[in-house]
């Protein structure tokens, strides 16, 4: 995104997290009202559908809850799901703590319960960045994404799928995997990135097919983080680049 | 209170531990062996990949022909703009090839 205000104080941190969360709240969008959708369809009340995105507010841990409602699975096991679904966010939980020591417990409680995908893939970036990852920035990130979920959550359950767009003419429903694929990118120039990439990779599509979605996720990401633990260690390139002069 | 509403209102527990427990987990450690630390840096990579190979691998010329053009341009230019390129193929190679 252009910088359209200079570095000055909250407000232009503030600004700065709405503008990158603004893109990713679109994109988002469309699953938020199928969700709301396809919720009542599977027995939930306007109110429960609007009230399960307030809380829970993880989209796949949301469908896979639905699926299991439809099928009168005992209720431990739909709690169970959700947490494995969710298992992931427990990665996302200790990274990105290792960038917000200036944070207060208080504040970490807070604002950790908004640690979605994007938000912790934006707060990733801002650290590569060399920026520091704020608390005003964050929550300008994270708070129009969670009011929007709410929104239009609500929004597919009122009105069902007559709301729902025509996603695949206009390329909607691939529009999260390709910001994910630009985030990815983004992160090339970290130790590791190439052999995390491919396992990560290779490990995703098979778990999608022999386990089923959303497993892919725990299972992928996995794999590709237990691959960087157990590569050769070696002196971080990183923290040498800036005191190399620039031409030899 | 119905069954549905106490599903929801773990689950909604069950999510929040899983946000706060990975780093009320590491905090209590003053030290992060180095081959922790190693496998955290690795995990935006690992899980943003995954959410991407699967759709890739489900998808057809135009998915493919988007994913190319924002992953090269992901390596020239800023992250917003290669997802605008990789969209705006999409959406043309759509139109074209159904």
């Amino acid at each position: 995104m252009p910088n359209l205000l200079p570095a000055v104080g909250w407000k232009a941190d503030l600004w700065r997290g709405v503008q990158t969360g603004v893109p990713i709240l679109l994109a988002s969008a469309p699953f938020a009202v199928l969700f709301g959708a396809m919720s009542v369809e599977n027995g939930l009340t306007i109110a429960e559908a609007t009230l399960m995105s307030a809380t829970i507010f993880a989209g796949a841990s949301q469908m896979v809850g639905l699926e299991l409602f439809g099928h009168r699975v005992a209720p431990w096991l739909i709690v169970f799901s959700i947490f494995a679904v969710n298992f992931r966010h427990v990665l996302y939980s200790a990274a990105l703590g290792q960038n917000v020591p200036h944070w207060s417990p208080v504040t970490k409680a807070i604002a950790f319960f908004f640690l979605v995908d994007p938000v912790f893939a934006e707060s990733e970036r801002r650290v590569e960045n060399g920026r520091p990852v704020t608390l005003v920035w964050y929550m300008g990130v994270a708070l129009p994404m969670y009011g929007a979920w709410i929104l239009m959550s609500w929004i597919g359950a009122e009105f069902g799928s007559r709301v729902m767009p025509d996603a695949h003419a206009i390329g909607l429903d691939f529009l999260l995997p390709l910001y994910f694929l630009g985030l990815v990118m983004g992160f090339r120039n970290r130790p590791r990135w190439l052999p995390v990439v491919i396992v990560s990779a290779a490990a995703s599509i098979l778990a999608y097919r022999y386990i089923g979605s959303p497993w892919h996720v725990t299972v992928g990401a996995i794999a590709g983080v237990v691959l960087a633990a157990c590569l050769p260690l070696r002196e971080e390139p990183a923290a040498l680049a800036d005191v190399e002069p620039a031409t030899t | 209170m119905t069954a549905n509403l106490w599903i929801i209102l773990f689950g909604a527990l069950a999510t929040y531990l899983t946000r706060v427990g990975g780093h009320i987990v590491l905090s209590q450690f003053s030290r992060i062996h180095p081959r922790v630390q190693a496998g955290l840096e690795a995990v935006p990579a690992a899980v943003l990949t995954t959410l991407v190979a699967p759709a890739a691998m489900m998808g057809g010329p135009a998915e493919w022909a988007a994913l190319v053009v924002a992953a090269l341009a992901g390596t020239r230019m800023p992250m917003f703009v290669a997802f605008v390129a990789g969209a705006i193929t999409l959406a043309a190679m759509r139109s074209l090839v159904g």
